[in-house]
């Protein structure tokens, strides 16, 4: 037994184990990279940490894959029966005005980055689902319902993880089943917790290695899934648009996937960006849904699941230092989604896969840093189909969406993405508010109740499990900064961005304004972790198994 | 002592059930399953009772599908000594799971029967009370305490406004209500562990016990959807409401 520095003050005996690697996130990612490993060496010992009930319970995802990633890695996977049942039939990009839609023409020839011919639309839950089985046959040791809580650093090395403690009250008091962390002590650490880790956060901010990167960027996905009638159903029938209901500044757009036994996946991406405090995510991605492109779509259907997530979006210009002493960091807690292409699957699980390699290259060595990452990041497709895409999201922030997606179309087909200028990515997403005063009010519809709705009964259908009595994980540094700034100068913006209803701000009799925090309720996105202004909410993840529970199709 | 505890697996309590889109019955294909919660109760009760020196050996059993394996493990890994699971696909009624219970005690010949009170997902409450009355053993059932001693276990039941005290005299069959305890958390070394632990698969039709369903399902559906409330702007709109629309004012 011994203590993490970190405990010091608590003083809690914490029980050890020891593995060769402990991977944090059981998303494409980290399946990917704990498959790797024992594919590379069979006696490593390899253990994957999932915060959720269980593998998959926590992912949101559209998901239009391509299996490029997955067939390097697991070659059989047809054979070995991988949820790819929906290859892509039909595609559509769409430009929305109020009522009516312009299609791109020529897709892909125009915007080659959305070609999607040769690709799949899955599920990604249950896509992981199937990786983690397929990690347990080649020896992994997979252990959902236990969170990362922090990492475990001597010496300036990280040597492991802390496991998040169970059976903790409200006010921090052990309660009868109380059941301290673990440390979990590993050679090397591979960080795959998808956007915004927390134990990511905190190895950038540790190890600094942020500091030659543009800031990460961020997009809030609000997703549905709806069971539609057979008749209506198109498998691999794939949609998406831009333009209305958002304003030229805000970069966004739905996207619809017929897939499945008669499902549709629908969502909605908007970029964190955003300046208008007034906006709201969750209402912009309802009442899409009642345009005329998309509302065919939904006749007869019933929607049966709902969450949230956010993506990371900076791409290559903001991905930070990937290595540290005793860790790494992969997929999108580094940020290798491709942001045109809106995918960052096979990026997750190619840079899981390349993690893996250079990980189990440093266990025979001495260094603690796994330092051939980097070099065969830059020596795979990986690398170069980012530097390629590198300027179209930062055209849009630029320009608007009209002029950047001209710009986009030069950049794809003229320079072919090797235009000799990089477009920065200027500010956090927390930075770009303007105030409230001086922002115009958004007026969104009422929802009807059967094919939009409120966020109570959406969240409904995210199966959230959060015992009531445990600290309270999202936490405000310093609750009078809220007063002065979120309410006093942007008007509560988080009551209108947190996709689940967490935040109210509400006034006490005295007159006084407070935040009033549903934890509760809480889809794990992240999102607020990001944008809010002054970085004064802290989301801290929560007794293993809490959130959502996403069951299939998700 | 042997303490014998049964434990299902069902969808778990956290997931809204849905009704399958052919109206057949609740959709469970891909839905994450877990141990009944009054199960988790059970359980615990009888590992407290085994480090209490009551018991010496805990043994769980399901009966149910190969997956059921899962809920075993979970038992094992929150401390169960080994596990047994009665291999059936068939879908099974309380009677039916008596009966291949009863077989188990049989084989097994435990002290006592720590089971949930029902099952979260068919809600039949009638399990433990049938495998009591096919043994001829005494039974307590909605249990909220219980102190064993000396051959016998004094159960706290929880009945309509108050507790009931009986004693009986073991063995015995207990079924578990939701205040007697706070389950614990499985750790990772005993997950671990538990890969290790004895788990033995009995085909349930090698028992010859007749499972055959008694009853038959006629329909399944979901319950009406809760109608958008209305705010009144006056006491006098409320009463007149209460009056007029939803009929409970005279
Ligand atoms: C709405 C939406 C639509 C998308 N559409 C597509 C698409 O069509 N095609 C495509 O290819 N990509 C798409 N993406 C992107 C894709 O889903 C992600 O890039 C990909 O999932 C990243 O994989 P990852 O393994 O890095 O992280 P994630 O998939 O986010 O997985 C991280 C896992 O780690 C767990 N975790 C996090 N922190 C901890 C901790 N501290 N302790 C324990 N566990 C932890 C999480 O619960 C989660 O299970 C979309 C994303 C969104 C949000
Ligand atoms: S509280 Fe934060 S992380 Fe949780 S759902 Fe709301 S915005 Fe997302």
């Amino acid at each position: 037994m011994t203590q993490s520095p970190n405990d010091a003050q608590n003083a809690v005996e914490r029980e050890e184990m020891a593995f060769d690697v402990v991977i944090v996130g059981g998303g494409p990612a980290g399946l990917a990279a704990a498959i790797r490993l024992r594919q590379k060496n069979p006696t490593l010992g390899v253990c994957v940490l999932e915060k959720g009930s269980e593998i998959g319970a926590h992912i949101v995802s559209g998901a239009v894959i391509e299996p490029k990633a997955l067939t390097e890695l697991l070659p059989d996977w047809k054979e070995r029966g991988a949820p790819l049942n929906t290859p892509v039939s039909e595609e559509k990009l769409l430009y929305l005005t109020k009522q009516g839609s312009i299609p791109v023409p020529a897709l892909h020839l125009l915007m080659p980055q959305m070609d999607n011919r040769g690709n799949y639309v899955v599920s990604l839950g249950d896509l992981c689902r199937w990786l983690g089985q397929q990690a347990e046959l080649f020896g992994v040791e997979i252990y959902p319902g236990f969170t990362g809580a922090q990492l475990h650093i001597e010496d300036g090395c990280v040597c492991g993880v802390v496991t998040g403690d169970m059976g903790v009250d409200r006010d921090g008091n052990h309660k009868s089943e109380f059941m301290p962390g673990m440390i979990l002590r590993a050679r090397q650490v591979i960080l795959a917790e998808g956007a915004r880790g927390s134990l990511s956060h905190d190895a950038i901010n540790h190890y600094k290695l942020r500091e030659n990167a543009d800031p990460q960027t961020y997009g809030l996905g609000i997703k549905e899934v709806w069971e539609i009638p057979k008749e209506n159903h198109r498998p691999g029938f794939v949609q998406h648009s831009f333009g209305w209901p958002l304003d030229n500044h805000t970069y966004g757009g739905a996207f619809l996937y017929h897939f499945g036994e008669n499902l549709v996946s629908y969502g909605f991406v908007t970029a964190l960006d955003y300046s208008n405090p007034w906006l709201s995510p969750f209402e912009e991605m309802q009442r899409t849904k009642q345009h005329p492109a998309f509302r065919p779509h939904f006749e007869g259907g019933r929607r049966i699941i709902y969450g949230a997530r956010a993506l990371s979006e900076g791409g290559f210009q903001s991905l930070p230092k990937l290595t540290f002493p005793g860790g790494v960091l992969t997929g999108d807690c580094a940020g290798f989604l491709n942001m045109p292409k809106i995918k960052g699957t096979h990026t997750a699980l190619k840079s899981g896969m390349i993690a893996a390699d250079a990980v189990s290259e440093a266990l025979r060595s001495t260094n603690p840093e796994a330092q051939t990452y980097q070099e065969r990041l830059q020596n795979s497709w990986l690398w170069s189909e980012l530097y390629e895409a590198r300027n179209i999201r930062p055209s849009f922030s630029k320009w608007g969406m009209q002029l950047g997606a001209l710009y986009s179309g030069i950049d794809s087909m003229v320079f072919r993405g090797k235009a000799p200028w990089t477009l920065r990515h200027p500010h956090a997403d927390n930075q770009t508010l303007i105030p409230a005063k001086e922002a115009p009010k958004i007026d969104y519809p009422k929802p009807d109740g059967t094919l939009t709705f409120d966020r109570t009964s959406s969240v409904y259908l995210s199966n959230l499990s959060h015992d009531d009595n445990q600290p309270v994980h999202l936490k405000l540094r310093d609750p009078a900064l809220w007063n002065e700034v979120n309410e006093a100068r942007f008007s509560s913006p988080e009551s209108r961005y947190c996709p689940a209803g967490v935040y109210e701000a509400n006034t006490r009799d005295n007159g006084e304004k407070y935040l009033q925090i549903n934890a509760q309720n809480c889809v794990h996105c992240k999102s607020c972790d990001i944008k809010d202004p002054t970085q004064n909410i802290r989301w801290c993840p929560p007794e293993g198994g809490s959130g959502p529970n996403y069951p299939s199709g998700m | 002592m042997k303490v014998l505890v049964p434990v299902k697996r069902v969808v778990d309590y956290n997931i809204k059930p849905r009704v399958a889109a052919d109206g057949s019955g609740v959709e469970t294909q891909g839905v994450k399953m877990s141990m009944n919660p009054f199960d988790e109760i059970a359980l615990e009760e009888a590992l407290r009772l085994r480090e209490k020196g009551h018991a010496q050996e805990v043994v769980a059993v399901s009966i149910g599908p190969q997956a059921a394996q899962d809920t075993l493990r979970t038992a094992m890994a929150m401390g169960a000594d080994r596990a047994i699971l009665i291999r059936t696909d068939a879908e099974l009624e309380p009677l039916a799971v008596a009966k291949l219970l009863q077989a188990v005690v049989e084989r097994e010949q435990p002290g006592l029967v720590s089971m949930g009170k029902q099952a979260i997902d068919d809600d039949m409450n009638a399990t433990g009370q049938i495998l009591a009355a096919k043994l001829g053993w005494p039974q307590g059932t909605f249990a909220s305490e219980v102190i064993v001693d000396n051959g016998s276990a004094i159960v706290s039941r929880e009945i309509d406004g108050g507790v009931e005290v009986v004693s009986l005299t073991l063995p015995a069959v207990i079924t578990a209500d939701l205040r007697l305890n706070e389950p614990r958390y499985a750790s990772l070394p005993n997950i671990m562990k538990a890969r290790k632990k004895p788990l033995e698969t009995i085909e349930a039709d090698s028992l010859d016990v007749d499972i055959a369903p008694r009853l038959k399902v006629v329909s399944v559906s979901e319950p009406p959807a809760r109608e958008a409330g209305v705010i009144v702007k006056s006491v006098e709109e409320l009463v007149n409401k209460l009056k007029t629309e939803a009929k409970v004012l005279p």
